[in-house]
């Protein structure tokens, strides 16, 4: 088991024949994930040499999940022209939709993603680094040789600290690391992980970090505390961050918090989180929990 | 981006909102014959700045001649306010004001949607407001689907308790603040006040507007809003070469991949720093994922001519950027500085060819470069060397 996606996931890419995109196809494919399909209408019915690997690119996401089964997509095209791929893959029905790219406009995933809630397709991202069951699946661009399967679940708004907490604690290694992504609207919320790791008999104890602005943080222990039984560990990045330039204050009245580090830790730590001060003590507090 | 009043005013009036004539004045002079351009009567010298209490701070005044104007404009200009100086000052034209309102949209990050939040009672701290008594103050959910409609708008007001003869006028224009907030990809459109005058009119009095960066490639007279001249000028050199950098108080520069991994750098270097004099870090520098080495040298070169600076610690997960790139970088940056280059680096890479990185600084061998193997021992370094 692991969570959101496994070795039977089949996965297609948006985006497989730009620079990134075929990039990471072939490190996706390097670290096992099955990818069967690209999508780019103006080179429908070609195919794309990997090392070997012969991928069929297909005109739209509806003849790729016809033709191959494919239960989900990951994109890496320009912010400009996200929302409309995934409306896309939303209209074709896709169950998960991964969504790398950077710089996305917050309206259009605001958009996009009350369009997907409506009907039924799981976003993760934008701006993340996507998910990784190690020695399963890796959908997006998590180093796959950080570290191999083990029981620990890993969310994360950042994707450099997801790899750093991977190899702090490599000597375990984890049922899935999903990085969530750090702009204001992400599809997939520390909370979605946090219910489906306790729900993954895979999954012993869970890592959850944090950062700066929102109050994810904050509703996250909340949730934790009412909900969570398996052992959580914390660690909030973003003390030292100079204080965001807000203007008004209608921020502030919405989220009900200052969305500060401190305000986070105290959030998590009342909920029974502990919570490490540095990467490396996160990971010595989840090893003390596995190691008993 | 933030924006000034007045650029917010622009926009409102771009968008068809009613707003006052107001013109902007950096001189006393020019605020003069702004007055002397309303008609000669009476106008409001109002400072523009990007924080709130400037009314109290003094920052805005009411002037009944241009000469008045021009002399308060001569004690507005040049304020401080909040750690902000007065480098401009609008002036706008006056009005006989009978009621105070208040309205603003805004991204709703945890419900993922849009929150409009008005009330009758305007010109207030409205943050007291939603404290004190928060049914004065109306939050009605607006779907990303459908935004602000004229059933939407009418639900806003009605929610607020507008009186039967002002829903229809208040309504309207809250439609078209919503069409500054949807046309220009805002973040937040804050009106306080939005006010009713003696004659009857609805105008939008002050405007705060936040704008999305992220939507630029679709608003190109958006950039012309950015007010390069307050910039750090570390800031802009590092925004010219396209580095994401932040200048801070204290001592210790910082070079990282990723946002998550460098703000965690700046909390343990300080953390390291409270047992070396509490030194902090100097800076916020993000090489962003698969940096190459003119990247990197980039970034040395930016941080290295921070006065401030006095060790730089440079701490990289190599996930998609290979320790490779970054310790070329390092090397080559120090070749080119020569003399130059008197700071101590402390170096820790990990990930993505971590080995060959560390080889090629360690043939380098050059004296001013310490590789530290982990991110906490790297921070303890870093900060025992700025604090020599």
């Amino acid at each position: 088991m692991s969570i959101f996606i496994n070795s039977d996931s089949k996965v297609i890419v948006q985006g497989m024949t730009g620079s990134e995109g075929s990039k990471h196809t072939a490190r996706m494919l390097a670290s096992g994930t099955t990818i069967v399909g690209g999508v780019n209408p103006r080179k429908a019915g070609t195919s794309v040499d990997f090392d070997g690997q012969s991928i069929p690119v297909f005109g739209s996401v509806a003849d790729a999940m016809a033709q191959t089964g494919a239960d989900v997509t990951v994109l890496f095209v320009p912010p400009a022209f996200t929302k409309s791929a995934v409306i896309e893959a939303v209209d074709a029905g896709i169950p998960l939709a991964v969504i790398i790219t950077e710089g996305v406009p917050v309206a259009d995933t605001a958009e996009f993603f009350a369009y997907a809630q409506s009907k039924g397709t799981r976003l993760i991202g934008p701006n993340c680094p996507g998910l990784i069951t190690p020695g399963q699946s890796n959908v997006g661009i998590t180093p796959a040789n950080i570290t191999g399967p083990g029981k620990i679940g890993l969310v994360s708004k950042s994707g450099t600290l997801t790899y750093q907490m991977m190899f702090e604690l490599r000597d375990i290694g984890f049922s899935t690391a999903v990085g969530i992504g750090g702009d204001p609207v992400i599809g997939t919320t520390h909370i979605d992980c946090l219910e489906a790791f306790e729900n993954d008999p895979e999954t012993a104890a869970i890592v959850m970090i944090g950062e700066i602005g929102g109050d994810a943080e904050e509703r996250a222990a909340a949730y934790i505390k009412d909900h969570v039984t398996k052992p959580v560990v914390g660690y909030v990045a973003g003390f030292e961050a100079p204080e965001g330039k807000t203007m008004g204050h209608a921020g502030a009245i919405v989220s009900g918090s200052a969305g500060t580090a401190q305000a986070k830790k105290e959030a998590l730590e009342a909920a029974g989180v502990k919570v490490g001060k540095t990467p490396t003590e996160t990971a010595e507090l989840m090893r003390q929990i596995i190691n008993g | 981006m933030d924006l000034y009043e007045y650029q917010a005013r622009d926009m409102f009036e771009k968008h068809g909102v009613p707003v006052l004539p107001g013109i902007v004045a950096e001189t006393p002079a020019e605020a003069k014959a702004a007055a002397e351009q309303l008609g000669g009567g009476t106008v409001v010298v109002k400072a523009q700045v990007k924080t709130g209490g400037r009314g109290k701070a003094g920052g805005v005044k009411l002037a009944h001649s241009p000469e008045e104007a021009e002399a308060a404009a001569q004690a507005i200009l040049g304020m401080d306010i909040k750690g902000h100086t007065v480098h401009r000052v609008m002036i706008a034209a006056g009005a006989k004001i009978a009621e105070e309102f208040y309205f603003s949209v805004l991204l709703d990050r945890a419900e993922r949607r849009y929150l409009a939040m008005c009330s009758v009672e305007g010109g207030v701290e409205i943050e007291q407001l939603a404290v004190e008594r928060p049914e004065a103050l109306a939050r009605v959910a607006v779907d990303p689907l459908t935004g602000i409609d004229a059933a939407k708008a009418q639900e806003i007001v009605e929610a607020a308790s507008f009186p039967s003869d002002l829903q229809g006028p208040v309504a309207d224009v809250i439609q078209k603040l919503w069409t500054v907030y949807a046309n220009e990809d805002a973040t937040l459109v804050e009106v306080n006040p939005l006010v009713r005058t003696e004659d009857g009119q609805v105008i939008a009095l002050d405007g705060k507007v936040s704008l999305d960066e992220n939507a630029g490639f679709r608003h190109e007279d958006h950039e012309a809003l950015e007010d390069k001249a307050a910039a750090d000028p570390l800031e802009a050199k590092a925004k010219a070469l396209d580095l994401n950098y932040v200048k801070l108080d204290g001592s210790v520069g910082i070079i990282g991949n990723g946002a998550g991994l460098v703000m965690s750098t700046l909390d343990v270097v300080a953390y390291a720093g409270q047992a070396h004099g509490g030194v902090k870090p100097a800076n916020f520098l993000d090489i962003g994922g698969g940096a190459s080495a003119a990247v990197m040298a980039n970034g040395l070169d930016v941080i290295l001519n921070d006065p401030q600076v006095k060790s730089v610690f440079v701490n990289v997960f190599g996930g998609i950027t290979s320790c490779i790139e970054v310790a070329n970088g390092i090397v080559g940056a120090l070749e080119q500085l020569g003399d130059e280059a008197t700071k101590p680096l402390v170096v820790r890479l990990d990930g993505n060819s971590v080995e060959e990185g560390r080889e090629i600084l360690a043939a380098a061998d050059h004296p001013l470069v310490t590789i530290v193997e982990t991110m906490d021992g790297a921070a303890a370094k870093a900060a025992e060397l700025a604090n020599a």
